[in-house]
Parts: structure tokens; C-alpha cells; sequence
């Protein structure tokens, strides 16, 4: 291969993801978006802006979401990150991802592993008792559309699948009281 | 087979698989990131190069110097390609501009090179070292500033000008005359999965994999710019992350991928970063509208005139604005015309429902405007002014067109009697009002073929380059292929988005749906015969069900015609122009909204959509598609707006945070009824598509509503906050 000779400054990184230590050799300025697409193949994480503007990255790191395009892999050593991939599978779905297909949470589908991976951590936070914007009562947020929504708002569907989207996320609430 | 006779009795009648509710086939996939899509490929991709853009900062002008040294010492580097280093030979079929500029630069962002490095990281920091000498030029970014000079110009080989009757003396002569002009902003298509190609070459031939709604035309793109025959070209586009139109053409990232990897050697990934997607491709322009309708004290049309103004670079389409007002509204004196001036902005070309997604934004404010104005129920008017043979073409008779009843029934559901004068019904801070819209999109067809074939296993395997951009074309041609053959839609394998498969029509204009399934329905009814002729059976009466072939008193196993080997075959349709009729999709969209009486804030409370468009192939997709084109509507009416910054001749607020597209907690329930009817002079399916119906109206019903809460009209959408507050009463 011709090209420059100057050498890419690496970094080490080991975390572990869906359950799976993994180290890799990274270039220094590699994303966990870009660590687990290109290097991992992990693909079901998506670039949509690589900005932190559309939530298509979104992964689970030490059980909290996060748009893995807005942070760089080498932050992430030792931490326990969750992807779509490990939420489940075409033959044993995660609750959700099953939600998503009975209600239609999707058109394209570029940006369902994103919504379903803060759908599961919204769920998580509401249960925890965490407020919101759009929360009443700040001691006891209540799982309504609306606070689906606005805490569903960093994901955006293009398609716009939305209210199927809140309708899945319902289905997994209930079935989870 | 040639459709020219309406459809007789089929087995997709028999209704058992096809207009059935089915979970999207490929749902499990895409729920769990099994779906590969175009940037996602690493198999038998050994050392697979990353490629970054190198974008043209100015809008109109001349590179004079392009200085790569620095960039090609960066780390990680691989080669930096210029323009000076290609050889492409015209640009993408559909497509204006050229794909890569360079040495004269057509518009902001336009494409002149390309860095490639060992990975994403490297090209992306050696694409900034890249300096680059330009000779700027004075451009026109204003549609204000070039409407006095645009001309009468027609969208996409239509015609400019249509006249009917004697518009100008009808008018004038008219009792009650109504004159009004309209603005629509700009759009981007937005869609979330960006433009992405990898490609490989082996010998001569290319492999290209690509998100784009049309493989054929884009095997026909690559071959013509690479100057090679079409047969080295192979595209894949299986799974494709939204489109609205942006990816009907090849894109900078196909060819630049394509001629990095040719002179590295090694296959190549180019991935159009997010802020350079709303200059470097398309956007359906601004628009300028003038609306005179001329009526009789009673409310009946005698003249109707739509005329629109719109930008483009030169040699492009305009914004086809008045399409759609040639076949909605009766009327006997008629004048429609675009006009085209001339913009050195990004190219406007088709996004989702062009020319009618913005053209029926300003027919439908103005319908209600004229309604108010007759002292009529916006309803009623629009009912008394239905036509049952196109107004333009009034010897075509509309195959199916059951607008009324659309309105009508959407009325009774919505509970419009409870609509109140405007600017009176009050919810605390809250003003609320109700709006409604006429959806209108033409019904067309495109040739479209497929092959099936029964494996000795009894699964069947579609296979066509047709496209699933999110529409759910592999659940409707498995559905399709189901119904035919008789088995049930787990047991079938449907195959997309390879240039290997049957040319199809392709997903654009909502034709994809009614077209393809056509073409595989085609290729079923020859699979049938093949099948019967197997088993010695007549096929024109065996009857497919259950796996099993019924003729007579005779039953047979499909398995039995399979036994020495699987049978296939192929179909195709094609389509005539029909002199006798016209074909097009109608609905009513119903919008409630509540403005906050204090910072004119606009909340959408409640959507309904009543549809007619043939048999509903499968009422899920369907239904996705319409609720996520009324929030498309959404955002037209209340927030997307591309902003031309004339410094720099480009659109300022090139990201998803500055170009607002609606999110969550915009969008309340929406509702979505299709009436339960079949157009046998369609196509074989007797079916039309939605996907565009649902977006065309839906900003005109919401400027409805904001009228109705508020009593102050506003003409110009996005209606933004800074507007809205203008006119609103007093918040107490």
C-alpha cells in the first residue's frame, strides 16, 4: 500500500460487551460507536449523525444509555457496555425488540436498535423513580404517553414510527408490573 | 404482461393472505441489528479502505489551486483523490449536477475529492488538511430576488403551463373572487441512515453495495460515469435506511467509492457525513403560490388558478407546486403553471410526494379561506366541488375516487360538528381549533418484474430488485407470493435490492407497492401454470391453497410437482396510458391543535386520516406509512425550514439538531382509516399505494387548525412561533 508513513497513535481499550471481554487496539480517536461497528462488527448500533443529534448510536454502558458516537471507546476500559445484538436475538427476543415487531416500532429500521436500546433504559429509569421535564409529581413520575415522549425525544424516527413506538413501550411496562 | 383491460376475479380476492394485518417479515432482524445495511458489509471485504469527502466550501465559482501534500503525509493516509484525478463521464441518472466538481464548483458542499486512509479517523482529520484556492463568483440564493425572471417550466417531462376553458375571463366574471399568495420553506429528506457505499472491484466488474430505492437505475448511473458496460456493474441495496426520495440516484459516495477503490485496489467505504448531506445532495425547494379561485355566490368553482415559483440550478426540475390542483377540484376554466428561476443552491429534486406535498399545502389553506369566505362548511365545499372525471382531462373518468366519503366519514369520526368559530374555543391557556385538508397523489404504475420459485423443501423464493426502504415491500410481495401459491407467508423467502434479480419499478413516487407485487403476481400466475402442467393439472382451474393444489376432485402436495427438482419462473408488468381513465389515491386529513394563548406555541392533539386507495395490501405497513407521512406533514407545517444563509449561498442549519424534523413528544395518537375498496383498473393487484397520499394535505389541515384556534390566518409554513404570537388575542 503506498501513503504516508507516519504511524496512527493507538490506544488500548478492554471492556466488555454483551457479556464478552474484548481488547482492542484502537486509533486513539475512535469512537465506542466506531469500536463496535468497525472493529467488533457489531453493526446493529447505528450512525445516523455522529453528532449526538439523533440517537441512532444509542447503547447501553454500565446499564445507562448513551450516544456511543459522543464519547471515544478509550473512556470506556472496564466498563460493561450492552449493544441491540445483546438484547436478544431473531430467535429469543428481548421483550421489546418482540413489542417493536407486534406494533411496528419501525419503517426503515435504521433507527429501531436506538430506540428500543433507551426504551428498555427509559423503562429502567422510570422504575428508579427518576424525573423528567415533563414529570407531575417529582417524588412519583408516572409512566404516561407524555412522559414516554419527552424521554423518548432523543431518538429520532424519520419514518416516524412514534406512536407505535410509545404503544410497544407501553406493552413491556404493563407486562413488567 | 401488459395491463390494459380492468382485472377480473384472481386468487388475490380470495383474501386469505393478501389485505390481512402481518407483522413486517423483517421486523425480527431490524429489531435485534441483523439488517445490513449499505455501510455495514466486512465479509470478503480484505482490507476494506475508509473514504472521507473533501467538500467545496463556496457555492458558485473556480477551484484555482487544490493542495493535497499535507493530507497524503498524514498518518494513516493512503492516497488523496481529486477531481484532476477522475475521469467521470456525465453525472447519476435523475441528477442535475455533477456528482464530483471541480475545477468550476455548481453549489456548496459539492463534492471535489476524496481522502482514503486505513481508517475512518485518519481520512477524516487528513480531509481537513486539505487546502483548497477558489475563485469565488457572485451567486443568486434569494427566490425572491429571481421570481421576476423565472420562466413558465415543467417538473420531470411534464408540462409547464395547462389551460382549460378561458381561466383570466372566467375569473373576472366570477361572483366571488378569491387571490391569495402562499409561501412553503425548503426541505430536506432527512432520512436517518446517511448515503453509504462500499466498493469492491474484481477484474472490470464492480460491486457496489449502496443504499438506494432504485437499482437499476443506479447499475445504469455507475456504468455511464465509469464509462463500463452495465453487465460489470453489481448493486446491493437490501436494506435501506430511509430514503423520501434522497436516494433515487446514485450519490458522491457511490462513485468516489468506486473510483478509490479502482485506483487503490483494495475495497472502499464512504460513508456521507451528516453535515455534509443537506448541501452536497438534493432538497425540495421554496416555494412561492398564488392561488385565484373564481366562484358562484353558491360556492361552485368556475375558475381555478394555482401558479408556483420556484429555484433551481439550471437544467433542473421545479418544483412541480400546481400538479396535483390539475386533478383535484372541479371547475371549467382552469390555468396551472411552475415557474423555474435560476439558483446557485444545492439541487431541489423529488423528495417524498414532489410538488404535491407543498402544492396542497396552499390549495388547502386556501380552501379554507374560501369556504370562510362563501359562509360554507369547509367540508361542504369541498364536496360540492368533487369531480368524478379528472377537470383537466374531463373525458378520463377517476377509476376509484371515493374523496367524499373520505371526508365524510372522517368528519362523523373526528366529530367536526364540534369545530367552533374561530378563535373562540378556549382550554385554559389553551386556544383549540380543528382543520381540514383534501389528500390527493396520483396513482402511478411502472413496469415491474420478479422470479418465484417453489424449492424442493415446499418454501417458496421471491426474488426482485424492488427495495424495502421502510414501506415494507418484503412483507406485501411475501404476502403476495403466499396468496398465489397457497402457502403461508413464514414459508416464504422474499430477496431485494440485488441487481441480479428482475429489474423492478423501484420504490419512488408510491407506485413500488401496487407496481412490484403486480410484476411478482405476473410471475405467480406463470409459476402456477408450470406447477399445474407438473402435477397434470388445469391450471386455469386449480386452486392453490393450504400447500396443496385442488382441481376437480383431485388434491396434490406442492411437493409432488417439486420432487425431481425445483420449478420456477419469472413476470413482469407493464402498463399502458389508459384513454379512458385516470388513476390517483384521495384521503381527508383531520387535525386538532391547541395554541399556547401566551407563547403561541402549537401543540397537535389529535390526527385521523381517512384513505382510499384500492385494496390495502397489508394494513400495518400501510398504516405505518400514513402516520409517519402525517408527521413528515407535522414538520412542514410547524418546524422544517432549510435556511439560506446568502453569504455563503448554502443551507446554514445542515444538521439534525438545526433542521428541526419532529420528534416524540410532537406527535400525539394519529388514527388511520382505509376505506375497503378495490380498483380493478389499476393493475392486477387493484391496489395503490399510500405512502405519499399520507403526506399530501396534512400541512394545510394543520394551518386549518391554527386558524380555527386562533382567528389569524397565516399563509406561510413553517407557521413558527415568532408568527403565530403576532396575531394571537389576548391570553386571558
Amino acid at each position: 500500500m503506498t501513503g504516508s508513513t507516519a504511524s496512527i497513535p493507538t490506544v488500548d481499550v478492554s471492556f466488555t460487551v454483551n457479556g464478552e471481554k474484548q481488547t482492542l487496539i484502537l486509533d486513539t480517536r475512535t469512537s465506542l460507536l466506531d469500536a463496535l461497528r468497525e472493529h467488533l462488527h457489531l453493526t446493529g448500533t447505528k450512525k445516523g449523525c455522529d453528532h449526538g443529534q439523533c440517537g441512532a448510536c444509542t447503547v447501553l454502558v454500565n446499564g445507562r444509555r448513551v450516544n456511543s458516537c459522543l464519547s471515544l471507546a478509550a473512556m470506556h476500559d472496564g466498563d460493561e457496555v450492552t449493544t441491540i445484538e445483546g438484547l436478544g436475538s431473531p430467535e429469543d427476543m428481548h421483550p421489546m425488540q418482540a413489542a417493536f415487531v407486534k406494533h411496528d416500532g419501525m419503517q426503515c429500521g435504521y433507527c429501531t436498535p436506538g430506540q428500543i436500546c433507551s426504551a428498555v433504559a427509559v423503562l429502567a429509569e422510570l422504575s428508579e423513580g427518576r424525573a423528567s421535564h415533563v414529570t407531575d409529581d417529582l417524588a412519583a413520575p408516572a409512566l404516561t404517553d407524555m412522559e414516554l415522549r419527552e424521554r423518548m425525544s432523543g431518538n429520532l424516527c424519520r419514518c416516524a414510527a412514534y406512536p407505535n413506538i410509545i404503544d410497544a413501550i407501553r406493552e413491556v411496562a404493563g407486562e413488567g408490573a | 404482461m401488459k395491463f390494459d383491460a380492468p382485472m377480473g376475479d384472481t386468487p388475490i380476492d380470495t383474501g386469505r393472505v393478501v389485505g390481512r394485518p402481518h407483522a413486517r417479515v423483517d421486523g425480527p432482524l431490524k429489531t435485534t441489528g441483523r439488517a445490513t445495511y449499505a455501510a455495514e458489509w466486512h465479509d470478503g471485504l480484505p482490507g476494506l479502505l475508509h473514504g472521507f469527502i473533501i467538500p467545496a466550501t463556496i457555492a458558485k465559482g473556480t477551484v484555482t489551486a487544490i493542495d493535497t501534500a499535507d493530507a497524503k503525509g498524514a498518518a494513516g493516509v493512503v492516497d488523496v483523490l481529486t477531481f484532476e484525478d477522475f475521469d467521470i463521464n456525465g453525472t447519476a441518472n435523475g441528477k442535475t449536477v455533477k456528482l464530483v466538481g471541480g475545477p468550476q464548483v455548481q453549489h456548496y458542499h459539492q463534492a471535489l475529492g476524496l481522502v482514503i486512509a486505513e481508517t475512518f479517523e485518519a481520512a477524516r482529520a487528513a480531509a481537513d488538511l486539505v487546502n483548497v484556492d477558489y475563485e469565488a463568483e457572485a451567486g443568486a440564493f434569494s427566490l425572491d430576488g429571481v421570481r421576476a425572471d423565472a420562466k413558465v417550466c415543467g417538473a420531470f417531462g411534464g408540462p409547464g403551463e395547462t389551460r382549460l376553458g378561458d381561466f383570466e375571463a372566467a375569473f373576472e366574471a366570477a361572483e366571488v373572487q378569491f387571490d391569495e399568495e402562499y409561501r412553503t420553506a425548503a426541505h430536506s429528506p432527512a432520512m436517518i441512515e446517511p448515503f453509504a457505499s462500499i466498493a469492491q472491484w474484481e477484474g472490470d466488474g464492480l460491486t457496489l453495495w449502496t443504499a438506494n430505492q432504485m437499482i437499476a437505475t443506479t447499475v445504469g448511473s455507475m456504468a455511464s460515469m465509469l464509462q463500463i458496460d452495465e453487465s460489470r456493474v453489481h448493486v446491493l441495496s437490501p436494506y435501506i435506511g430511509g430514503g423520501f426520495g434522497a436516494k433515487l440516484w446514485a450519490h458522491a459516495d457511490a462513485i468516489l467509492a468506486a473510483l478509490a477503490a479502482r485506483k487503490t485496489g483494495h475495497p472502499v467505504k464512504v460513508v456521507m457525513p451528516r453535515g455534509l448531506i443537506f448541501n452536497n445532495t438534493i432538497n425540495r425547494p421554496e416555494t412561492i403560490q398564488r392561488l385565484r379561485i373564481g366562484t358562484r355566490a353558491d360556492g361552485t368553482i368556475e375558475a381555478f388558478g394555482h401558479e408556483g415559483w420556484s429555484g433551481n440550478v439550471e437544467g433542473g426540475n421545479p418544483e412541480s407546486t400546481v400538479l396535483s390542483s390539475r386533478s383535484v377540484y372541479a371547475g371549467p376554466n382552469r390555468l396551472m403553471a411552475d415557474h423555474m428561476g435560476h439558483l446557485d443552491l444545492p439541487e431541489g429534486n423529488a423528495m417524498r410526494a414532489p410538488g404535491d406535498a407543498v402544492g396542497s399545502i396552499a390549495v388547502e389553506i386556501a380552501m379554507d379561506e374560501l369556504a370562510e369566505k362563501l359562509g360554507l362548511d369547509p367540508i361542504d365545499f369541498r364536496v360540492m366541488n368533487d369531480s368524478q372525471v379528472d377537470p383537466s382531462q374531463p373525458k378520463k373518468t377517476f377509476s376509484n375516487r371515493h374523496l367524499v366519503r373520505c371526508l365524510q366519514d372522517g368528519a362523523e369520526r373526528f366529530g367536526w360538528s364540534e369545530r367552533q368559530a374561530p378563535g373562540t374555543r378556549r382550554e385554559g391557556k389553551w386556544l383549540v381549533g380543528m382543520g381540514v385538508a383534501t389528500a390527493y397523489r396520483a396513482a402511478l404504475r411502472s413496469t415491474s418484474g420478479a422470479a418465484v420459485r417453489l424449492e424442493t423443501n415446499g418454501r417458496v423464493t421471491v426474488e426482485t430488485d424492488m427495495t424495502d426502504i421502510g414501506t415494507g415491500s418484503y412483507t406485501i410481495l411475501a404476502q403476495t407470493a403466499g396468496e398465489m401459491l397457497g402457502v403461508p407467508v413464514d414459508r416464504v423467502d422474499v430477496r431485494l435490492g440485488d441487481s441480479a434479480f428482475p429489474k423492478s419499478s423501484g420504490s419512488g413516487g408510491q407506485w413500488g407497492a401496487s407496481s412490484s407485487t403486480s410484476g411478482l403476481y405476473v410471475a405467480c400466475v406463470n409459476l402456477r401454470r408450470e406447477i399445474a402442467q407438473r402435477l397434470s393439472l388445469d391450471a386455469e382451474r386449480a386452486e392453490f391453497d393450504d400447500g396443496e393444489v385442488r382441481s376437480g376432485n383431485r388434491v396434490c402436495s406442492l411437493l409432488d410437482a417439486v420432487a425431481e427438482g425445483p420449478l420456477s419462473a419469472e413476470g413482469s408488468i407493464d402498463f399502458g396510458q389508459s384513454d379512458t381513465h385516470a388513476f390517483g389515491t384521495f384521503g381527508a386529513h383531520f387535525v386538532e391543535v391547541g395554541v399556547d394563548s401566551y407563547t403561541g406555541e402549537v401543540r397537535v392533539r389529535r390526527m385521523l386520516a381517512v384513505c382510499s386507495a384500492g385494496r390495502i395490501l397489508n394494513p400495518v405497513s400501510a398504516r405505518s406509512q400514513v402516520i409517519g407521512a402525517m408527521t413528515m406533514g407535522v414538520g412542514a407545517a410547524l418546524s422544517e425550514k432549510l435556511v439560506v444563509d446568502e453569504r455563503y449561498g448554502c443551507f446554514i442549519n445542515h444538521d439534525l439538531a438545526l433542521y428541526e424534523v419532529p420528534v416524540h413528544a410532537d406527535i400525539p395518537h394519529q388514527d388511520v382509516v382505509f376505506l375497503d375498496d378495490v380498483d380493478p383498473y389499476g393493475n392486477p393487484m387493484k391496489a395503490h399505494g399510500v405512502g405519499e397520499l399520507g403526506l399530501c394535505g396534512v400541512g394545510g389541515a394543520i394551518a386549518n387548525a391554527v386558524y380555527n384556534a386562533t382567528g389569524h390566518r397565516l399563509r406561510k409554513v413553517p407557521m413558527v412561533v415568532e408568527d403565530i404570537i403576532a396575531g394571537l388575542p389576548d391570553p386571558v
